[in-house]
């Protein structure tokens, strides 16, 4: 019984650039920065083409919500073997004030329309490190959820998720379908090869708008102002432990 | 990244510097240089020349730059000192298709048009252009096959390639002649079915790791017989009895390619590895040139961008009479003129490669993007070597590896002065047609 697997693919900026803060101080610069696809999702994405080759899926599908480029990101998705893509265009205004909770209703529903019994997200975005889209989701379907995942195995019916979480190790065993949050240690991306990145082009990428699927996006969160953190400041050598005591007491520290 | 680094703990200025150096250019440096973000409106195209990369044009060239700064890179050095094959690398970018790019999709291959192939062999080349050599030997050997070869002869030849990782090689310089191509002694004589092969091949690259070789030999021994008849060029497999490899050479650069003398006596090559016919030998080896220059000449790029990254890197850290030696003009300006040279060499590679992609023949484009992208790699190797000061000239910091490979540049694939004979000959004719 192999599982159709619906993976989530954003689109954020390229982890080894330098973020700056736009002068107006309403976020930051994205115009002209390069991106890509966010590394956890990239790994989510790598773990759904093996479960493929296992012939545990049967079809894997990409999902990437934003402006047009978001197509390049589903392309690198689709060079890694996923089968096709969708995407689902918003722009301007209503991409600046996007937040998981509407995601995770837009993923439910594209999960009602394509039967997925697998959704497989990153467990955050680089960007804004939300840690919550896998979870509403589940939430949403009410579906049972793995997150922080670093080791899925397919029982009969049931996955059994091995979760790294803050004490230690903790497996779960959650029914299908299931949405499953991937962490650094579940695997490790392929490079895409040539051939699949020639291949990729011919897949195909569905695209849909917001009222097709009659989800709501009105913004619930206003960004008053982003500013960069304060400059770190240098420290002080202290000559023993006492005096470390001492200064750390005057400065209120302890 | 930076950041943390710098401020961890009682490092010497030349140590972190050297940590710097090694683990940030992953990914980090050209990113935004080469690659253009095509979240900006589509510009109005007016026709005539285009510099827009095609979207899988610019992901081949994305895998290439990843593989070169996150596999190549870490172990370039290694393979340096050690002057071993680099087996494991050229078998993971075989597995990711980088290699043997310019195959038919026919016979198995990518198919890649030679400007996307110019583009992998640049970014690899950026990592090592020892291991990128090892690599682009294939597609030297490969050139005339593909060129000249009949069906069966791709069929057998190139396709092993892609099924498994096989390595071939170009064999046509010799002791006595290299410039001089018509000044071969490797003698045939046809017996019967067979041609019997005896002579002797120098700085072979991929010598003593090639399946088979391209061998360019004298069948007709006349000496009135001209150039373009008296040659012929075969397909020989390495195992064949009477062929011998001799010593891996140590050269001064690209030390983990692996070069070598190749010799045969008396090998029996079968009549159906004649590539075309009796005598038609040269005029293949010199329709290779064509198809091989631009991606030498993209891999010389490759060489001068990552010299320029390095010294650019460097100089934005190393301080000198209380300023960062990037605020210094005399540095400015060595960076500014090594930029120069890489975004032109850059512009040359790409226009000879496109010519020939036109289905035009482009010796004219090929030569100047050759002479031109060689001259400018090893002025822009020596320059890093400069900026770096004392710390270049060592051998923990990775810009004297580069002064080192790049020389051969101005040497193997015709010497620059072989390029500058073709230019000039190339630009009398044209000139000589309309006057």
């Amino acid at each position: 019984m192999a599982m159709r697997v619906l993976v989530g693919c954003k689109r954020v900026i390229d982890y080894a650039v330098k973020i700056r803060v736009k002068p107006d101080k309403t976020g930051v610069v994205t115009e002209g920065v390069k991106h890509s696809l966010n590394p956890f999702d990239e790994i989510a994405v790598e773990e759904a083409v093996r479960l493929k080759e296992k012939k545990l899926a049967s079809e894997v599908i990409a999902v990437s919500c934003g402006p047009p480029p978001c197509q390049e990101t589903l392309r690198t998705a689709l060079a890694m073997g996923v089968d096709r893509g969708i995407h689902v265009e918003i722009g301007g205004k209503d991409y600046e004030t996007l937040q998981p909770i509407h995601v995770s209703k837009i993923l439910a529903k594209l999960a009602q329309e394509e039967k997925v019994d697998l959704i497989i997200l990153g467990k955050q975005a680089i960007d804004d490190d939300a840690n919550q889209t896998a979870q509403m989701t589940a939430a949403v379907l009410d579906w049972p959820q793995g997150v922080f995942a670093s080791k899925i195995e397919k029982m009969d019916g049931t996955l059994k998720i091995q979760r790294e979480v803050d004490g230690g190790v903790e497996y779960v065993e959650a029914k299908l379908p299931a949405v499953i949050s991937s962490d650094l240690r579940l695997n490790e991306p392929r490079y895409a090869t040539l051939p699949n990145i020639m291949k990729a082009k011919k897949k195909q990428i569905a695209k849909k708008s917001i009222s097709d699927l009659g989800v709501d996006i009105t913004p619930r969160v206003e960004v008053l102002t982003v500013e960069d953190p304060p400059v770190r400041e240098a420290g002080a050598k202290v000559e023993s432990v006492e005096e470390l005591l001492t200064k750390l007491k005057d400065l209120g520290r302890i | 990244m930076l950041v943390g680094l710098l401020g961890r703990n009682n490092m010497t200025l030349t140590k972190i510097i050297f940590n710097k150096v090694q683990l940030s250019l992953r990914g980090t440096v050209r990113l935004l240089a080469t690659v253009p973000e095509s979240s900006k409106a589509p510009g109005r195209v007016h026709g005539g020349y285009n510099f827009e990369l095609t979207d899988e044009q610019k992901e081949y060239q994305a895998l290439s730059r990843k593989f070169a700064r996150e596999e190549v890179i870490p172990v370039a050095r290694h393979y340096d000192e050690t002057g071993e094959y680099p087996v494991e690398i050229l078998k993971k970018a075989w597995k990711l298709g980088l290699m043997n790019h310019g195959i038919p999709e026919k016979y198995g291959g990518a198919g890649l048009s030679h400007l996307g192939g110019c583009l992998i062999t640049e970014e690899l080349a950026y990592g090592c252009t020892g291991i990128a050599t090892a690599m682009e030997a294939n597609n030297l050997g490969q050139a005339p096959v593909i060129l000249a070869g009949n069906e069966e002869q791709k069929k057998k030849y190139l396709t092993r390639l892609v099924e498994e990782p096989l390595m071939c090689a170009y064999c046509v310089t010799e002791p006595g002649a290299g410039s001089d191509v018509a000044g071969i002694k490797t003698k045939v004589e046809k017996k019967g079915d067979r041609w019997i092969l005896n002579g002797q091949k120098m700085w072979i690259t991929n010598g003593g790791k090639a399946n088979w070789y391209f061998v360019l030999a004298r069948s007709n021994p006349d000496p009135k017989c001209p150039a373009n008849k008296s040659l012929t060029a075969f397909i020989v497999d390495a195992d064949l009895p009477g062929v011998s490899v001799g010593r891996k050479e140590q050269n001064m650069g690209q030390r983990t390619s692996d070069t070598r003398g190749v010799v045969f006596e008396d090998v029996e090559v079968p009549n159906e590895n004649v590539l075309l016919g009796e005598g038609a030998g040269f005029k293949i080896a010199m329709g290779a040139f064509d198809k091989t220059r631009p991606p030498v000449a993209a891999g010389a790029t490759g060489l001068a961008q990552r010299a320029l990254d390095e010294a650019t890197k460097y100089s934005l850290e190393r301080k000198t009479f209380g300023k960062f030696i990037s605020e210094h003009q005399a540095v400015q300006f060595m960076l500014a003129e090594m930029t120069i040279g890489v975004e032109t060499s850059r512009l040359a590679y790409l226009r000879a490669a496109w010519e020939i992609d036109q289905g035009r023949r482009n010796t004219y484009w090929a030569s100047i993007a050759k002479a031109l992208a060689s001259d400018v790699a090893n002025k822009c190797a020596t320059d890093a070597v400069q900026i770096f000061g004392g710390n270049g000239f060592n051998c923990d910091y990775p810009v004297e590896k580069l002064m080192r490979d790049a020389k051969i540049y101005q040497i193997y694939e015709g010497t620059s002065q072989i390029q500058r004979v073709i230019i000039s000959r190339e630009h009398l004719k044209k000139f000589k047609e309309i006057v």
